[in-house]
């Protein structure tokens, strides 16, 4: 590997790790004194890291599935993104504790005088919940430990049998991917309201996960080439794609989104409205409206044209914007259960920013240091290098 | 044999349009991507700018070594698509606000979220529309049929397996030798002049008049107009796509095998009595045998006015607005009889519901067009009718 090219500074663990403190004694007190909101607060950290870890892993999986060239250089740093997967089977762990405060359908006496959640307790019922949140980690576990594991093995003899295998590894994981998220949205987002149902819901989590994972990808790059940690051979060009597809994403979450609020509008049905209704009383109705500013139209009207894609102090901004509205999203999907007729933001809920920002610095250094920031013997890398508009 | 057959084709039709001695560029084909690369960054170098390059393909990096500035065709996109936009929104807001107002599930007239698929795709329609338009315009160089470099050799290459840069002879840098010795220094497979068709310059009619190729556009027009007539007015109406049109249902007015007297309409059951219908039970008796009933419609605004409406319409023709037996008629049927006479000033409701439902001399029953609330209705308007037309002196305010 080229000299000049850095290693991650050390004091990335250091600012890091007193995030990650800070949010921790956040999130703590808050368990203290107000233990159903500090349950919220907690199931919003763990999805959110859902996205990005989940859906990095997703994203190297594409690569490998449609053999793109363009982001072998970048593979790595979504890998280490990935590495979030690990620490989600450890971090789920306190939620079960909390799931009377966050579920409604976790109460048995609820259930019994309810003929909808009666009729839902075959799917809704703590053992098969916890089987298919099992299910699911164990399943992101198990494709992110093998195609990883190929992916660094290539780095020193840079046999193609490696790419080959990843390719098998990718085409099994994409459908179990699609499906796993989709159960995830369904379990730890949309039973919290368990008598409301959208069979879209799957989708557009997975739009938003998508888009944050790419986000977190273009910002983690962009700092590391400011910070010369980055292969001084990717030039703006190679990001062109990375905004690309933010912005492509980010269309299809707003299609899909509106999709959902159009067909609950049209059919007007008492049954699906009430979880549009609740998130349009009080307070409530500014989220929603800045969440389709924040989420969409901005973000759109900045990202539409072509020099936008390659200018790297724009994508400095707005790929941190893009994480920001997926936060503000989730805060939009899990919140109204808790606060019903007006949106509050609390010290509780600074905790959010600081863990997810602290661990994922965290836990990208403690993956970054173990191989190279650069698939160096990939066989697309040169082409990678090469890539021009 | 079909490639033959098209070859036949194509040779007795489809011949070359003549060119003239002009000529409209040089071209020179190369066998590789980076050769085209390579040449593209030669032709640029040399400070040509009427040039440019055509590859099967997209090929990254061609932009900059064309040292091509940026395109400004994305602001005719997008002026389009704006103007898609607002055309999509004023079209809904106009059909389904002003134009044509129909209720829908209880939501006002217009909205914005059913109108923004409409809005995305006439956004997305006119905003290619428009491209597609001006890449006609632009690349075609209306009015001209067609770009010069169309129909010739080199574009059937770089269409399909070649790469070819061309030079155009109006670039200010443009010498003939100069040209043909830089394609040859930068190792192009094949070099050749691309002349103006003839007709460009004016000297031959314009081709698209030929009388065979007019009539030939006729001709195809005139068979998909008839083509679609059939298909629309004849082939839907032959088995099997009329499979869903026949079916063994009842329809009014027709016959019916499955009935021995061949009616398809049958009558109810005798006793039948419809929704909402309560058989009148003095049917037909004379008034002395009827015991009367109070009416059952309270004295409200609404009821009043909904007896005023049906008295208007049923009663009114020969009874007169105001009850008097003014008959509206003009004498074509017998006039009707006052109704502020002492007699039926003094029945009870009853007894005006009795005639009402029943019939009375020249009247006729109104059982079928008054409904038994309306009847009611009609009775209360005129009791307020007989009480405005004979006020006892004590209604007089002050007196």
């Amino acid at each position: 590997m080229d000299n000049t090219i850095k290693k991650l500074p050390g004091s990335v663990y250091k600012t890091g790790g007193i995030m990650l403190a800070f949010g921790v004694i956040i999130l703590l007190a808050a368990f203290v004194f107000t233990p159903q909101r500090a349950f919220f607060d907690y199931l919003w950290i763990y999805l959110f890291l859902v996205s990005i870890g989940v859906g990095s892993l997703a994203l190297v999986a594409l690569e490998y599935l449609v053999g793109a060239t363009w982001s072998t250089p970048f593979r790595r740093i979504t890998e280490n993104l990935a590495s979030l997967i690990p620490v989600l089977i450890i971090l789920v762990i306190p939620l079960f504790f909390g799931l009377h405060d966050l579920f409604h359908w976790t109460h048995s006496e609820a259930v019994e005088q309810d003929a909808i959640l009666k009729g839902k307790s075959s799917y809704l019922n703590i053992q098969f919940f916890a089987l298919r949140t099992g299910f699911c980690l164990l399943l992101w576990f198990l494709f992110y430990t093998l195609i990883t594991r190929n992916s660094q093995r290539q780095d020193i003899d840079g046999d193609v049998k490696y790419t080959r295998s990843n390719i098998t590894l990718s085409t099994i994981f994409t459908p179990f991917f699609v499906i796993s998220i989709t159960v995830t949205a369904i379990d730890w987002a949309m039973s919290l309201e368990p008598h409301w149902y959208s069979t879209m819901f799957g989708v557009y989590y997975f739009a938003g996960s998508v888009v944050a994972a790419f986000s977190a990808t273009t910002i983690t790059s962009v700092r590391l080439k400011a910070g010369g940690c980055l292969d001084p051979r990717i030039n703006k060009d190679s990001f062109y794609s990375l905004g690309t597809l933010i912005f492509g994403f980010n269309i299809f979450w707003a299609y899909i989104a509106f999709s959902q609020f159009l067909l609950i509008w049209y059919a007007d049905l008492p049954e699906e409205t009430f979880w549009m209704i609740h998130r349009w009383e009080g307070s409530w109705k500014f989220v929603s409206i800045s969440l389709l500013f924040f989420h969409f139209i901005i973000p759109f009207l900045i990202l539409v044209g072509r020099n936008a894609k390659t200018n790297l102090g724009l994508l400095r901004i707005m790929a941190p914007w893009m994480l920001c509205a997926h936060a503000l999203d989730l805060y939009w999907l899990i919140f109204p259960t808790l606060f019903k007729g007006g949106a509050s933001f609390g010290w509780q809920e600074l905790s959010f920013p600081l863990i997810v920002i602290g661990l994922t610095m965290v836990v990208f250094k403690y993956s970054a240091d173990k191989k190279n920031l650069i698939p160096v013997k990939d066989p697309k890398l040169q082409a990678g290098l090469d890539f021009h508009l | 044999m079909i490639g033959k057959i098209l070859k036949k084709f194509d040779d007795k039709f489809l011949t070359p349009e003549p060119r003239s001695d002009k000529t409209f560029a040089v071209s020179a084909l190369f066998d590789t991507p980076d050769q085209i690369i390579h040449a593209a960054e030669g032709v640029s170098g040399a400070g040509y700018k009427k040039f440019d390059v055509l590859t099967p393909y997209a090929v990254h990096g061609l932009d900059g070594a064309m040292k091509m500035r940026e395109t400004k065709i994305g602001w005719v996109g997008l002026f389009a698509g704006m103007s898609g936009t607002s055309l999509a929104f004023l079209m809904m807001w106009w059909m389904v606000g002003v134009n044509y107002k129909n209720v829908f599930g209880g939501k006002p007239f217009f909205n914005i979220p059913p109108s923004i698929p409409i809005a995305f795709e006439l956004t997305v329609l006119i905003a290619s529309l428009t491209l597609v338009g001006a890449l006609i315009a632009i690349f075609n160089k209306l009015p001209a049929n067609a770009n010069p470099l169309m129909d010739t050799e080199f574009m059937k290459h770089v269409t399909s397996d070649k790469f070819g840069v061309y030079i155009e002879a109006s670039d200010p840098k443009y010498k003939y030798e100069e040209v043909r010795a830089l394609f040859t220094s930068l190792g192009a497979s094949n070099i050749s002049d691309i002349n103006y068709v003839q007709f460009d310059e004016g000297k031959t009619k314009n081709p698209l008049t030929d009388m065979r190729f007019m009539g030939t556009v006729a001709g195809i027009g005139v068979m998909t107009i008839i083509a679609s007539y059939f298909v629309l007015n004849v082939l839907l109406f032959l088995p099997p796509f009329s499979w869903m049109h026949h079916q063994p249902k009842v329809l009014p007015q027709s016959t019916s095998e499955f009935f021995k007297d061949g009616r398809s309409m049958r009558n109810p059951v005798e006793g039948t009595v419809a929704r909402g219908f309560m058989p009148y039970e003095f049917k037909g008796m004379p008034d002395s045998l009827i015991t009367s009933a109070p009416n059952p419609l309270p004295v409200t605004k609404e009821t009043l006015e909904l007896g005023k409406r049906k008295f208007d319409t049923y009663c009114s023709p020969c009874h007169g607005y105001f009850g008097k037996g003014d008959s509206r008629l003009r004498g074509q049927f017998p006039p009707g009889l006052t109704l502020h006479s002492e007699k039926v000033r003094n029945w009870k409701d009853g007894n005006i519901y009795h005639v009402i439902t029943n019939g009375q001399n020249s009247m006729p029953s109104y059982e079928r067009q008054v409904s038994r609330d309306e009847r009611w209705a009609i009775i209360h308007y005129i009791r307020v009718l007989q009480r405005s037309q004979n006020a006892p002196d004590s209604d007089v305010e002050g007196k």
